[in-house]
């Protein structure tokens, strides 16, 4: 079962918009009655970056916070890691609660537990590649050669072979960031924080990153909180995504929820933007087949169902839904009048789905030039369903 | 008597000068072994400059600079032109003042380098100490440099130890200004990368900010070399020899000759030292 490995509890952050008329007490006050963020700020002269907001994260997945910006989310990042102290609030790390550590508590943390990668890469351009990537272990106090070697596994996860000993500014962008995320898997950090990681990096080599994120992720089984503010990107990397505005969390939930339920008119309008085939997946849209009939089965049943269930092809699974293959309703036929055997008739060269969670989107080639719905089959080649024609035309109009 | 409302008053008087006079006077009375002894370290360490330079034989010197040159600007024609414009020093006479100035200058610039660099990290990191020290900065920059040579005179005699001091003052500012200003440069991200890594106050200073600012702090070093190298001539009035005290001299005969070949002198010395620490803050930058 999964496990909360990182809490936040009605995390308040206010900033002072000046010295003179701010007043705290009064602001946090107002949030808690439900005001806007303008109204607060014209009543307290506090700025609420962050108001009462709760999430909780579980071991190994990857949350995606998103917002507009100024809607807080770089904010409550860097409260993660106590960059920024809350102003209210609990934060908990592993049950821990990590605003209330003091300042060496905090160094250890940062050491150990929770990296990070920015936005604008946040590299040392008096350092080359290989140096960057092991600062974290640096600063620890990690004797030089272990630390490289360390730092060379990273540079070798994130592809940079062979650019270890170049300058940073030689680096085009997507390198840069591979370098920011190499620095932070360096740490062996439980939690990764990513802020705007990719926003600043070109469609194409975004893509890349995203993918190697994932990749990443699957390898090292990395708990990664990933701030954006493009909703494809956080339905296509988030297993939970929550929407920020001005400073407060509209809602919390699994891509395909959110798509489907969303919480208001804000989040609908924000999903707008959302190609939904990227965000179904197979198993959202597959069907049982409504004619299955086992190998032993017979000629004879395979047509009755077919003729009951008005198709005209049967799926045909052997012991615990394995799958064998499809026989049509002309080779049924044939099987019949004897012109050919059962085993003969029976198509076993079909395109299999071997990926429940493979999303809609890379699939719709395969199902356009199959001749049958294509088969979902899990480990051990179980039947779990089919995906036809029809039903990823239709999650397109969603 | 005078209209009170169209004049400033006379009754009005702040005596601030009888004030000082009578400060630096004090000082000079109670505290006279303490500047003696000052006056005393000072003139051994400019002395020690000073022989070292004379040590070394003019033509070691030369090839000192060509090789030097060669390995931090990467040309021999530069090093060469360079050799070639000390030997013109040489021809002039002007080989022994040079080594004289060089002395007062380096000292100098040794002490700016010590209470510069410190200074400009300090108030790089605290706004408080930022806010009294500017303006101390911008009167040290703005001030008469011959104002502080009257004090500097009164307490440490004649010589080149005030003109130390007053080198000093002068020339400590653009060290300071421009380490803080490095400093407070350098890219937010980077440093809170580095705080966000664990990274405690000093190692974030060690680690990324001096490095990140090192450039800019070179052309701050670069800076205060020049203005040491430019307060020579002042530095005479108060009777340190050298290149400087020769200029004085040529003005004070009316000689324009003399006047400008010790100038063109300290011009050749100025861009020598300008190129090849210049050089240090340019690699910087890569």
């Amino acid at each position: 079962m999964a496990e909360t490995i990182l809490k936040v509890k009605n995390l308040y952050k206010l900033f002072k918009s000046n010295d003179i008329t701010a007043n705290e007490d009064v602001a946090l006050k107002l949030l808690q009655e439900g005001a806007d963020a303008a109204t607060v700020l014209d009543k307290s002269g506090m700025f609420a970056a962050v108001a009462d907001v709760s999430f909780e994260v579980q071991r190994g997945e990857i949350f995606a916070l998103i917002g507009l910006s100024g809607s807080g989310k770089s904010t409550i990042i860097r409260c993660l890691n106590m960059l920024h102290t809350p102003t209210r609030g609990q934060i908990l790390v592993e049950g821990s609660d990590i605003t209330k550590y003091n300042d060496e508590q905090l160094l250890e943390l940062r050491r150990t537990k929770i990296a990070m990668v920015f936005q604008n890469f946040g590299l040392m351009s008096h350092r080359d590649v290989l140096s960057n990537v092991c600062y974290g272990l640096e600063i620890r106090g990690m004797g030089k050669a272990e630390r490289e070697a360390k730092g060379m596994e990273m540079v070798a996860m994130v592809g940079l072979e062979g650019w270890e000993h170049k300058t940073i500014d030689s680096l085009s962008g997507g390198m840069k960031q591979r370098v920011g995320i190499a620095r932070a898997l360096a740490n062996d950090p439980d939690i990764l924080l990513m802020d705007e990681a990719f926003s600043a990096l070109d469609p194409l080599v975004r893509n890349d990153l995203q993918f190697e994120l994932l990749r990443i992720q699957e390898k090292m089984g990395k708990t990664i909180v990933f701030i954006t503010h493009d909703i494809n990107e956080a339905f296509k990397l988030g297993s939970h995504v929550g929407i920020l505005r001005e400073g407060r969390m509209v809602q919390v939930a699994t891509p395909e929820q959110m798509l489907s339920q969303p919480a208001n008119d804000y989040v609908r309008k924000f999903i707008d933007n959302v190609d939904p085939s990227k965000v179904f997946s197979v198993r959202n849209i597959m069907v049982t087949p409504s004619c299955m009939i086992k190998a032993t089965d017979g000629v004879n049943i395979a047509l009755q169902s077919m003729r009951n269930n008005g198709v005209s092809s049967a799926y045909i699974v052997g012991e615990q839904m394995h799958f064998i293959g499809i026989i049509t309703l002309e080779d049924a036929l044939a099987v019949r009048a004897g012109k050919k055997t059962f085993e003969e008739a029976v198509i076993k060269d079909l395109p299999l789905i071997t990926d429940m969670d493979t999303p809609v989107a890379d699939v719709v080639e395969l199902a356009a030039s199959a001749k049958f719905p294509l088969v979902v089959v899990s480990e051990g080649n179980v039947l779990r369903g089919i995906v036809s024609k029809a039903s990823i035309l239709s999650s397109f109009c969603n | 008597m005078n209209n009170g409302l169209l004049e400033f008053p006379t009754w009005i008087k702040l005596d601030l000068a009888t004030y000082i006079d009578d400060f630096v006077r004090y000082l000079n009375v109670n505290y006279g072994d303490f500047f003696y002894a000052l006056k005393a370290t000072l003139n051994g360490l400019i002395n020690l400059i000073y022989q070292s330079l004379n040590i070394i034989p003019w033509w070691l010197f030369i090839l000192i600079v060509i090789f030097v040159t060669k390995k931090l600007l990467g040309s021999y024609r530069k090093g060469f032109l360079y050799g070639a414009l000390l030997f013109c020093v040489g021809t002039f006479g002007y080989w022994d003042m040079m080594n004289e100035t060089l002395s007062i200058v380096i000292t100098s610039v040794i002490f700016s380098l010590l209470l510069g660099l410190p200074i400009g990290v300090g108030i790089s990191t605290s706004a408080g100490a930022n806010g009294f020290v500017r303006p101390v900065l911008d009167a040290m920059q703005t001030m008469p440099t011959f104002v502080y040579m009257i004090p500097a005179v009164m307490l440490l005699g004649p010589g080149k130890v005030p003109a130390v001091l007053a080198t000093v003052i002068y020339a400590v500012v653009p060290v300071i200004r421009l380490t803080s200003h490095g400093i407070q440069q350098v890219d937010k991200e980077v440093v809170e990368a580095a705080r966000a890594f664990g990274s405690s106050r000093w190692q974030i200073l060690a680690k990324v900010q001096i490095p990140q600012a090192l450039p800019t702090i070179m052309t701050g070093i670069n800076q205060t070399m020049m203005m040491a190298v430019a307060m020579v001539v002042t530095c005479a009035m108060i009777g340190a020899n050298g290149l400087g005290m020769e200029v004085l001299i040529a003005i004070n005969r009316t000689e324009s000759g003399r006047g400008i070949i010790a100038g063109i002198s300290i011009v050749i010395l100025a861009i020598i030292i300008d190129r090849l620490t210049q050089s240090f803050s340019a690699k910087g930058d890569k």
